[in-house]
Parts: structure tokens; C-alpha cells; sequence
């Protein structure tokens, strides 16, 4: 990662003539590190990532509140409605089970439910972790997922609010559309500055963020000119048309079940894998996240890849956006725009996956389950109170990020296993 | 033998219409523009300075195209800004233009404003110096501020609140020496992970202890500094003019002042500063004439830290007196924007942190421009300082080289 101005890339693309390597060249980009770090581990890294989080984040709960973390975390599993998908249930007397219960996969029970609802959240998480992974393998670090977010939310409602004469699927696909676009232009700001100027992509995405908070909240806000003009005293959109509503699959529609959004965010999962690796798009996206230089050199525009990138990642947040809407919330809050997360939750959930689509999947489940199991609605308040376990989602999150960026922590750790294990072979080949 | 190259000679002519000059003179034209609407002179109609206002744009322009992009990019931005703001002006009253430009209160909310900024864009050059990006700015102040405030709370005293919340945020500091420095991880992923870790472990803890009612009204509060004798000063309008823009700042907008020369001397003109900065130009130069790299970086991080939570302790109990999650609100980014503006130097940092505390102070106070209480476009406003930042750091306006050495994690052979 070169320094937060670093020298601006070459809009042209032409291939310029060789000069000194500067001292910024050197350094390997983010990708090229993260490359590196894919490698050298398998699956076991991010697992152990995840389990030191989760435990420094147990000790955090233990210092803070004495309560036993055990039961806060079994606490927060009980409200993800995860053990659903297993039939049997087992009740553990300390050490052995005591019982083993089937339970079947009755679709009507509160751990179906909860299921659900879990699954709604990983929804946008998917999208949203997908719009870091793709920066990221173009050497950009994406943190406006929230900014990028927002906006496909607002052009969903408004969109969803018009046209509400279009046939069912129709209006869908255009509400979608138009917030996948909204979102790859604010991306593509970020990127074309980066391109034409070198500004920092970490900054002015946070700068986007903020600005899309503030006209988001003015446009949702009081006498804002989205505001429902007949719920006067609430800062909230119009409801979106039942047209414009994702059908939903599993679950009460009433009750907020589970809607085809799930899948067109699986979908993206593959369209993001061919994109990133059946394309030319894609090659030259990562060609560029390696090495810039040499991507350069080799006559491949880097500036350009650079918008692309960032708007394909801000089409990714932009259409999260959209799903939550046309999904389940029909209309847009100010509490919604000015508390929007998933953006950042988004880079835990890339980085945890390693910016692999099978990775961001089961990482998108674990946070999508850790927000759901700690949200006021799932989690006993007597067993831990929800705004601490809001927070420590937050913790763990910062945890994951900490030591996903770690890759030598992995490294000496391996070591010091291994000279561990030196004494005792020696003393081992002794005769 | 070397080969000399005179300069040449150049008439006044040449002088005067080089790029450099028009864009100048674009850029002060900005400015005028700025000026004719606002009080005292308050020009009531849109033409004249509209008319300026182009006329800035256009002597940016010419200066942009012919090679100047720094002068120029800034006359075209100043000129845009001008009539923008002159506009929107205009559409105000005149009584409510004298309530909103009072223009010893705009100074005084400017510094107050920039206070925080200058703080956290301080430490910010220390680590950088030193060739450590430090993207964690934010968390450090935010742990700065709740700190701060929970120290006041605990010890009854605002001085027991400054220390612990210099020493919260010099500790999330090591944390992140720790990991860039020792475990050579990502600068910039590193320092994402102390912003949402300071955002996590801050929200745990207000919510754990404050809970719903929030931090104490009775929190012990920084003092301000009360120059009477400023108002006595012979015209009465200047004295009064005076004690209004300085005479009642907060102590730490005083010491943020007083951290400037400091700061500037460190860093350039003691063995320290130099061991600093060669660091973070070039590590190897350094560990070979035996400056102990990794225990300067340490040492800057840990110290760019202890600052910029100094900027949060200052916005908890000495701005606005309570603490409400992530209140710092992007300030750590701005300050660091405004690092990248100033040419990582203190000076030019400190000039910048004005610039966007000018823009957090008129975000402030022109909603009362609007004639109605209900409107919601004043919640524009908002966007200002962040809008200005992007601007900054898009480069339009000129830019900065940073230390050679940033980024980098450094490998000891």
C-alpha cells in the first residue's frame, strides 16, 4: 500500500516509459499481500481468526459483567435460529448428552423463525462483503460500502414508490436497476478520483459515506422532500407499491420471511466469482490488484480498472440496498440511514472470507448471525443485555479485521509451534 | 565543474501574466466574491458578484490549462464557492445575515472546530513521519473522548479525565504499533480495525455504565480561558471585537496552539525529530547508522496516539460536555485529510484544520439563514466540511509528497 497520496495512475493507459522504481513501488499492495496470505494457510486460518475473536471477545464479557461468556455466546447462537437446520436436538448433561430429541424441520417453529431472519440479514452482508472483495482484488480498499448502500436504498424506495403501475417482476427489476446504478456511481466517484487524482480511496469513501448519510438524512427527514407527507410526525418515507415487494418463499409475508432476495444474493456469489475469473474484465482487475506497475507496463490501463472496480463494488452495496428494501422494510427511516452498518460489517465479512466467494458466504452467515443474536428482539435481556452483545458484535468484528490483517502473527505462531516440537525430536533421535 | 543555469530575466509583463500569477489573482477574486456578500459590505444584488465570481473561474481556468493545476484547480473551486455561497446569501434576509455572520463568533467556532482536528492532524504527522499510516486516528480520539469523559466522571476532575484519555488512546495506539511494526500487518486494514474496535469497546462501555441516561450533566468540564483585558483595548470595537473571537476559548484550544511551535520544533530541529523523520524516509539509512528503527516508530505511533485522543478529550469535556457513540463522527479522517493538505507539516496542517473548522462553524450556523424552522434543506449544510475534505484530498487544490518511507512495514536484516 503506497502512502495516502501516492503518485496518481495513468489515465491514458498507454504505456509509459520506464523510470526509476520508486520506493512506493516496492511496496507489495494490499492484494499481493492478501495473495500471499491465501496461500500460505487453508480454511484453518480464518477459522482460528474467528475462534480468537470470539474468545478475547468472551473474556471481554467475563471482565466486564463476571457473567460466564459461555452462556451469553450459547445465548446469542439460541437466537439465530441455526440449529433449525439441524433435525436432531441434544441436550448436554456436562460432558455426554443426556438426550436427543428429533425435531424435524418444522417450518412454523420460533427457531425457524429466527432462521429466517438470520438469513434476511446475511442477504445484504453477502452483497455488502462482496463490494470490499472486488476493491480489494483490484489493490483498492472499499470502506464507503455504507455510503454506497444508502444510496441504493434511496433510489430503491423512491423508485418503488413510482412506477406503481408496472407489473409485479418489472417493477422489481427496474427498482433494482436504478439502485445498483446509484450505488456503482457512488462507487465510481471514489474511483475516479483515485484514477485521476490518486486520492485516497480510504478517505473519500469515508467522506462519501458521511455525505450520503447527511442528504439521505435530508431527504427522508423531517419535511424532507422523500418524507411520507401523510405520516407527518415520522421521519419515513412513502411505503414502496406491492408491486415493487420480492416475493417471498419461506415464512409468513406478514411476518417478514424470508424473500427471493437470498438468491439473487447467492447469485452474485457466482456472477462474482466469473466476473473475477472467466473475464477479461476480471483478469485485468486483478493483474492491477497485484502489481499496478506491472500491470501498467504490461498496457493495462490501471485507471480505468480502477473506476471499474469501484463501481462494480458500489453496484454490489447499491443493490444490498435495494434487496433490504424491496425485501422486507417497504420504506426507508432516518434512524435507518443515519445507523446503516452493513458497509462496514461488509470488509469483516470480505476480509474473514479471504475474497473468496464460498468464503464471504459462510463469513456473511457468521456476522448475519451474530446481528440477529444479539438484536433486542432475539436476545433474553437476563441472560445479557442486547445493546452490550450490539457492541460486542462490533468488538469481535474489529477483533477479525485485527488479526485477518495479521498474517505474520499466523506465521510465528507457527513457528514457535514448531520449536515446540524441535526439542522433542531431537530428544527423540537420541540414542 | 558544475554548469550553472542563470534564471532568466523576465519583464514585469511576463511577470504578471505568468499562470502562477493569474491563478493567484483567480483565487483572491474567489475570495472577493466571498466577501462583497457577506457583512459589513453585504452587496444586496446578485450580479456583481456573480460577475467576479467567473471572473475568478475563468483566470483559473486559463491558469489551468497553461500547466498551473495547483493555483488554478484553487481559483476555479474559490470562484465556484464564492458565487455559491454569495447566492445562497442573498436568498437570506439581511437581519438574519448580521445574526449568522458575526464574525467574532465565526472565529471562535472556527477554533473551536479545528481544535479536535489539530490535535488528531499532529499525531497524525508524528506517526506518519515516522512512515506509519495511521487510518486508526478516529478510534484513537474516540477512545480519546469516551475516556476522557469517564475520567472526568470517575476522579471528579477534569485533569484526571485528560490523562486517562491520553493514556486510553496511547494504549489502542500500541496496539496498533504492535500489529504494523512488529507483525508487519496492513497499515491501512490495521487501522480500520482500531476505528471499529474503539467504536465497539466505547459503545460496550458507555452503554454498560451510562447506559440509557447518558454521561453525568455535572461532568468536570476543561476551562476556558476568560481574557478580559482584551475588551478594554482602545477602540472599543476592536477590544470587543477581540474578547469575542479569543477572549473566552476553551484551555485546550490554547494548548492545540501551543502544541504547534512545540510540535514544529520537535520534529525539525532536535536530533529526535531528525531520528523521526529519517525513519520514515528511509528506515535502512537509519538502522545502519544506529537509530533504532521499530523503538521510533513505537515510540511516534504510540505518541501519535496520546494527541489525537487528546482531540477526543477535548470534544467530550471540553466542547460539548457528554459523550454519545461515535461522536467523533469522521473527524479522525478529516484530520488526517488535512494532514495529507498541510504537507505533513505542522503549520500547513494547522491551516487546513482551520479550513475545515471554518466549514464545520458556517454548517453550524447557516441553517438560521432559513426564514422557517421546519425546513429541511439546512441539513445540507452538513455535508460541508466532508464535501470540502473530498475536494482537499482529490488534489485540486495541490498536491502533498508524502514521507518516502510510509507504508512500509520495515524488515530488520
Amino acid at each position: 500500500m503506497s502512502g495516502l497520496s501516492g503518485e496518481p495512475p495513468d489515465m491514458t493507459g498507454q504505456t509509459p516509459e520506464v523510470s526509476e522504481p520508486t520506493p512506493e513501488s516496492k511496496v507489495p499492495s494490499v492484494a499481493a499481500r492478501l495473495a500471499l496470505w491465501q496461500r500460505s494457510g487453508g480454511v484453518i486460518t480464518p477459522i482460528l481468526t474467528a475462534l480468537i475473536a470470539f474468545l478475547i471477545g468472551g473474556l471481554v464479557v467475563f471482565a466486564t459483567t463476571g457473567k460466564n461468556p459461555l452462556n451469553t455466546y450459547k445465548a446469542i447462537f439460541k437466537g439465530t435460529g441455526l440449529s433449525w437446520l439441524s433435525p436432531v436436538s441434544i441436550h448436554w448433561h456436562l460432558f455426554y448428552p443426556a438426550g436427543i430429541h428429533w425435531t424435524g424441520w418444522d417450518t412454523t417453529s420460533p427457531t425457524a423463525l429466527n432462521l429466517q431472519q438470520t438469513l434476511i440479514v446475511v442477504t445484504p452482508l453477502i452483497l455488502t462483503g462482496l463490494a470490499v472483495a472486488f476493491a480489494f482484488r483490484c489493490g483498492l480498499f472499499n470502506i464507503g460500502g455504507n455510503g454506497q448502500y444508502t444510496v441504493g436504498a434511496l433510489v430503491a424506495v423512491q423508485f418503488g414508490v413510482w412506477f406503481a403501475g408496472l407489473p409485479g417482476p418489472l417493477h422489481v427489476i427496474v427498482a433494482m436497476v436504478a439502485a445498483t446504478l446509484a450505488g456503482a456511481v457512488w462507487g465510481g466517484i471514489a474511483g475516479v478520483l483515485k484514477a485521476a487524482t490518486g486520492a485516497h480511496e480510504v478517505i473519500t469513501t469515508i467522506m462519501l459515506n458521511w455525505i450520503a448519510l447527511w442528504v439521505g438524512s435530508y431527504l427522508v427527514g423531517f419535511n424532507g422532500p422523500l418524507q411520507d407527507p401523510r405520516a407527518i410526525s415520522a421521519p419515513v418515507t412513502r411505503p414502496i407499491a406491492d408491486s415493487a415487494h420480492l416475493h417471498v418463499f419461506w415464512g409468513n409475508p406478514l411476518l417478514q420471511g424470508l424473500h427471493v432476495g437470498f438468491f439473487i444474493a447467492i447469485a452474485m456469489l457466482f456472477v462474482y466469482w466469473i466476473l473475477l475469473n472467466r473475464t477479461t474484465l476480471g483478469y485485468e482487475v486483478r493483474a492491477v490488484g497485484f502489481n499496478a506497475e506491472a500491470a501498467r507496463y504490461g498496457g493495462i490501463s490501471v485507471g480505468r480498472n480502477f473506476f471499474l472496480a469501484m463501481a462494480i463494488s458500489g453496484a454490489f452495496a447499491g443493490l444490498a440496498g435495494s434487496i433490504d428494501i424491496l425485501g422486507w422494510e417497504f420504506n426507508l427511516d432516518l434512524t435507518v440511514v443515519q445507523t446503516v452498518q452493513v458497509g462496514f460489517i461488509g470488509i469483516a465479512v470480505a476480509l474473514l472470507g479471504r475474497n473468496s466467494a464460498i468464503g464471504i458466504f459462510f463469513s456473511a452467515l457468521l456476522f448475519g448471525a451474530l446481528l440477529t443474536g444479539t438484536s433486542t428482539r432475539n436476545l433474553d435481556p437476563s441472560v445479557f443485555q442486547p445493546e452490550l452483545a450490539g457492541n460486542l458484535t462490533r468488538i469481535i468484528q474489529g477483533l477479525v479485521v485485527l488479526f485477518v490483517g495479521a498474517d505474520l502473527l499466523i506465521i510465528y505462531l507457527w513457528q514457535a509451534r514448531k520449536k515446540l516440537r524441535l526439542p522433542q525430536r531431537k530428544a527423540a533421535e537420541q540414542p | 565543474m558544475s554548469v550553472r543555469v542563470q534564471p532568466l530575466q523576465r519583464g514585469a509583463w511576463t511577470r504578471a501574466s505568468a499562470p502562477s500569477t493569474i491563478g493567484m489573482i483567480g483565487i483572491g477574486l474567489g475570495l472577493v466574491t466571498l466577501f462583497l456578500a457577506l457583512p459589513p459590505v453585504k452587496v444586496r444584488t446578485a450580479p456583481l458578484p456573480v460577475a467576479i465570481g467567473i471572473l475568478a473561474v475563468a483566470a483559473g481556468i486559463w491558469a489551468f490549462t497553461r500547466g498551473e493545476h495547483r493555483l488554478g484547480g484553487g481559483a476555479v473551486v474559490s470562484g465556484v464557492a464564492g458565487i455559491g455561497i454569495a447566492l445562497i446569501v442573498l436568498q437570506a434576509n439581511a437581519a438574519r445575515l448580521e445574526g449568522v455572520f458575526v464574525w467574532s463568533a465565526l472565529i471562535a467556532a472556527t477554533l473551536r472546530y479545528a481544535t479536535p482536528l489539530t490535535f488528531a492532524a499532529i499525531g497524525g504527522m508524528f506517526s506518519e513521519r515516522s512512515g506509519v499510516v495511521n487510518i486508526g486516528l478516529e478510534g484513537m480520539m474516540l477512545m480519546g473522548a469516551y475516556f476522557g469523559a469517564y475520567g472526568a466522571d470517575v476522579t471528579g476532575s477534569w485533569v484526571g479525565g485528560l490523562f486517562i484519555g491520553l493514556i486510553s488512546g496511547a494504549l489502542l495506539a500500541l496496539v496498533h504499533a504492535i500489529f504494523t511494526i512488529t507483525l508487519r500487518a496492513d497499515q491501512i486494514v490495521t487501522g480500520t480495525a482500531i476505528n471499529f474496535l474503539a467504536l465497539g469497546v466505547t459503545g460496550y462501555l458507555y452503554n454498560q455504565h451510562y447506559g440509557n441516561n447518558g454521561t453525568p450533566e455535572n461532568l468536570p468540564a476543561v476551562p476556558d480561558v476568560n481574557l478580559k483585558f482584551l475588551s478594554h483595548i482602545p477602540p472599543q470595537g476592536l477590544g470587543n471585537f477581540l474578547y469575542n473571537s479569543i477572549g473566552q476559548l476553551n484551555l485546550m484550544v490554547w494548548l492545540s496552539l501551543l502544541l504547534l511551535p512545540v510540535s514544529y520544533v520537535a520534529l525539525f530541529k532536535t536530533p529526535i525529530g531528525l531520528r523521526i523523520r529519517s525513519v520514515g524516509e528511509h528506515p535502512k539509512a537509519a538502522d545502519t547508522v544506529g537509530i533504532p528503527v521499530y523503538r521510533t516508530r513505537y515510540a511516534a505511533v504510540t505518541l501519535s496516539g496520546a494527541l489525537a485522543a487528546l482531540g477526543g478529550v477535548f470534544l467530550s469535556i471540553g466542547f460539548v460536555n457528554s459523550f454519545t457513540e461515535n461522536m467523533t463522527a469522521g473527524r479522525g479522517f478529516i484530520a488526517l485529510a488535512a494532514l495529507i493538505f498541510g504537507g505533513w507539516r505542522p503549520f500547513g496542517a494547522f491551516a487546513a484544520a482551520l479550513l475545515f473548522g471554518f466549514s464545520s462553524a458556517l454548517a453550524a450556523r447557516l441553517p438560521d439563514l432559513s426564514a422557517s424552522d421546519t425546513a429541511a434543506w439546512p441539513l445540507l449544510f452538513q455535508t460541508l466540511p466532508y464535501v470540502l475534505t473530498l475536494i482537499a484530498v482529490a488534489g485540486v487544490i495541490g498536491r502533498s509528497i508524502p514521507p518516502a518511507a510510509i507504508g512500509r512495514p520495515y524488515v530488520k536484516q
